[in-house]
């Protein structure tokens, strides 16, 4: 503080804002450049990646065997887009038809901590292996920890055969 | 006091922080400093920068040979921003060396390395060598074509250097060839070793500079002493900012681009190094032969020694700059010398085959679609179909968007609209399209295959590739000849040409086949000139 002040006292007006020009500049141009360098790299680390097109729909598989509310593990490979990797996927979907036409897949994946859950055939519902969720055949969860129904695959079904879209929640956001 | 002030005063007492702020604010510096001396916190800034972007890069690069050149372009044409960030690498290195060599410079025209400076100047040579060796070990981490072949040339010449030749080679991981141990080396050195190294000569040099204090010059000492805050921060503020503003546009407007994957197979690729090694590369041509080692690491290693013996050289006392006409004389003479060597190598430099001047950063499935998809492409341009049609969404327009497949028809449709648009589709205001049938029918061929991958070749495929598409389709070359898979395999397929042939045997080869090619039917073609540069380069960018 002492230095501040003698230079204060030595300082003419003039040089007083002489002075204060200086500062401007300083704390003016620093701010730009700090500001220039970290906008663009807060939008590369942040901001998503422009999308590239991933194949759309799928074919996971046979509609027509299925049995009314009996689900069925569904093995079908999708290309991946991984940074600047497209690999292709071995991945699943209980698929169940719930009636008639209905046909409804679920993601694989607890909606809990994401563990592979499976189908027990004794209770007919869903049980996750980890923390005990169980769902039911149409993907609600009748107890445990898990925080809303299983994921579904947006689905179509052409000649008999299963398509399978995105992944999405039951708030219909992607998943 | 205020909370303000206690926290400051705590942050003293514990830390000593302001003390040494103000000790490093209010160091004194001679009454004749000034713009002149802003280049040495320029270089610093510039370094700090290249650390930043550089880690920045590295959050989306994958630096194996394998992953390389695929996680580069993914930061080049995916990530938000990635372009402006690499942008700002690449022409930071460059701007580095520029101010590098003017901080240099100025030192030297002022003496400032004389008595007791002379440890300054020497740590200060190393730097000089340290930005050099980032140049050329991240000149290989593109791994595209140009990284590649100018890596090459580097080994080669350290190969050369008298006795350690061999030792160098292993190194460099380059046992006769450039691969993954040369590549994980490079990156090691450019962003394991280098950066600890030149931050530690840096505070070396800084502590230097503030021990001995800014070099004065002759009539200082009668003059006051002045301080560096705030005065000349506010010079050093105004050339960073100056320097980044370039710096900044550059990453914006200079599009730095990348070549396609590097091709080890490659025998048309012309190497060159970056910009500033030109004149090396230049003074190793003009040496032949037994000169050639001399040219390549003796005369380097002499002018490293020169630089760094300087100090002990010249130990006159100080004088004003103005007098110092031999050092002045000496740098005019080493900035002809440079600016020689450098135009001499830029304008001996032949043309690089058209495959080089594409940007692999783009995207390129251009390359994949058949000579009809391609001339379909050029009379869609020609017609400026886009100024009412959108393809693969976009902006809605007043045509319909030609990707949707509700609207394909059969191709005879097709050619019975393009002649009477509003016979086909009532009320349509699209213009008829002046061209022939047979042009007409590319257009509808291309128009029918239309999809969003191959939509996005309508913007990206270059002009010369499409002109090139055009002479192709004119002249039937598809009746003998395959591309992509697409044609009569009567002649040999064009996929590969560049392999098999030099541009020049084509051009010889249309003019009299039969002189080159005894057996051959093909027909003599006479084409313009900017038609044979044309197909020529098409058919040298078209993929193996």
């Amino acid at each position: 503080m002492k230095i501040v002040q003698q230079l204060d006292n030595v300082e003419t007006a003039p040089e007083l804002s002489r002075r204060r020009f200086y500062l401007g500049f300083i704390y003016g141009l620093w701010g730009l450049i700090t500001a220039a360098l970290a906008a663009p790299a807060l939008v590369y680390l942040l901001l998503p990646p422009k999308v590239r097109r991933e194949s759309g729909w799928i074919e996971a598989g046979d509609v027509s065997a299925l049995q009314p509310k009996v689900p069925v593990e569904m093995v079908f490979r999708r290309n991946r887009v991984d940074g600047w990797k497209i690999s292709s996927e071995k991945q699943t979907a209980w698929v169940v038809k719930l009636s008639g036409q209905n046909v409804v897949a679920f993601g694989p994946q607890c909606t809990h901590l994401g563990c592979a859950y499976h189908w027990d055939e004794t209770k007919s519902e869903f049980l996750c292996p980890c923390h005990s969720s169980v769902f039911s055949v149409d993907g609600n969860v009748v107890s445990g920890p898990a925080p809303r129904p299983l994921d579904r695959y947006e689905t179509r079904i052409d000649n008999g055969k299963l398509m399978l879209g995105a992944l999405h929640d039951s708030t219909d956001q992607p998943a | 006091m205020s909370l303000k002030d206690r926290s400051l005063q705590w942050l003293e007492h514990r830390t000593g922080l302001e003390t040494a702020v103000r000790n490093f604010l209010y160091e004194q510096i001679p009454a004749s400093s000034g713009w002149h001396q802003v280049f040495g916190s320029v270089a610093l800034f510039l370094f700090l920068t290249q650390a930043f972007t550089g880690a920045l890069l590295a959050f989306n690069y994958a630096p194996t040979p394998g992953d390389a050149y695929n996680s580069l372009r993914y930061i080049m044409a995916e990530v938000t921003a990635g372009r402006l960030i690499h942008g700002l690498h690449h022409w930071g290195a460059s701007m580095m060396i520029v101010v590098v060599v003017l901080h240099m410079t100025q030192v030297f025209l002022y003496g400032g390395y004389k008595k007791p400076r002379e440890a300054t100047w020497m740590v200060g040579v190393v730097l000089l060598l340290l930005t050099l060796a980032y140049g050329l070990t991240g000149y290989l981490l593109p791994w595209d074509n140009r990284a590649y072949w100018g890596t090459v040339v580097t080994t080669q010449i350290a190969a050369k250097a008298p006795g350690l030749g061999p030792y160098l080679v292993r190194l460099l991981g380059s046992q006769g060839e450039i691969g993954v141990v040369t590549f994980a080396r490079f990156y090691g050195m450019h962003v394991l070793l280098l950066p600890p190294a030149t931050a530690l000569l840096i505070m070396i040099h800084v502590y230097l500079v503030r021990k001995h204090g800014v070099a004065p010059v002759p009539g200082d000492e009668i003059r006051p002493l002045k301080k560096f805050y705030p005065q000349q921060v506010f010079r050093d503020t105004v050339a960073i900012f100056v320097a980044f503003a370039i710096l900044f546009v550059m990453a914006i407007v200079a599009h730095v681009p990348l070549e396609q994957l590097a091709d080890p197979t490659d025998t048309t690729y012309i190497p060159r190094p970056e910009w500033y090694f030109l004149f090396l590369f230049q003074t190793l041509k003009l040496m032949q032969g037994p000169l050639e080692v001399f040219g390549a690491v003796v005369l380097p290693a002499l002018a490293i020694l020169t630089l760094i013996v300087i100090p002990f050289v010249d130990r006159g006392p100080i004088r004003r700059v103005a007098q110092r006409t031999f050092a002045a004389g000496l740098v005019v003479l080493a900035a002809i010398g440079w600016a020689g060597l450098t135009y001499a190598a830029v304008v001996t430099t032949p043309k690089q085959p058209i495959a080089a001047e594409i940007d692999f950063s783009q995207p390129t499935d251009w390359l994949q679609l058949s000579p009809v998809e391609m001339a379909g492409i050029g009379y869609f341009r020609e017609e400026n179909c886009a100024s009412c049609h959108t393809a693969s969404g976009g902006k809605p327009a007043i045509g319909p968007d030609l990707t949707n497949s509700g609207i394909r028809k059969s191709a005879t449709w097709m050619l019975q609209h393009f002649k009477k648009p509003a016979a086909m589709v009532p009320g349509s205001a699209m213009p008829a399209i002046q061209l022939s049938d047979a042009q007409l029918n590319t257009l509808a061929a291309f128009l029918l295959k239309l999809n969003p991958r191959n939509a996005e070749a309508l913007q990206s495929a270059p002009q010369f590739a499409v002109d090139g598409a055009l002479v192709y389709q004119k002249n039937q070359c598809g009746s003998c000849h395959m591309v992509n898979g697409v044609g009569v395999k009567l002649g040999p397929p064009l996929n590969g040409l560049k392999r098999r042939r030099t541009e020049d045997w084509v051009d010889r080869h249309f003019k009299n086949p039969q002189a080159l090619s005894p057996h051959s039917i093909m027909p003599q073609y006479k084409f313009e000139s900017s038609e044979k540069q044309n197909i020529i380069a098409y058919l040298f960018v078209l993929p193996d």
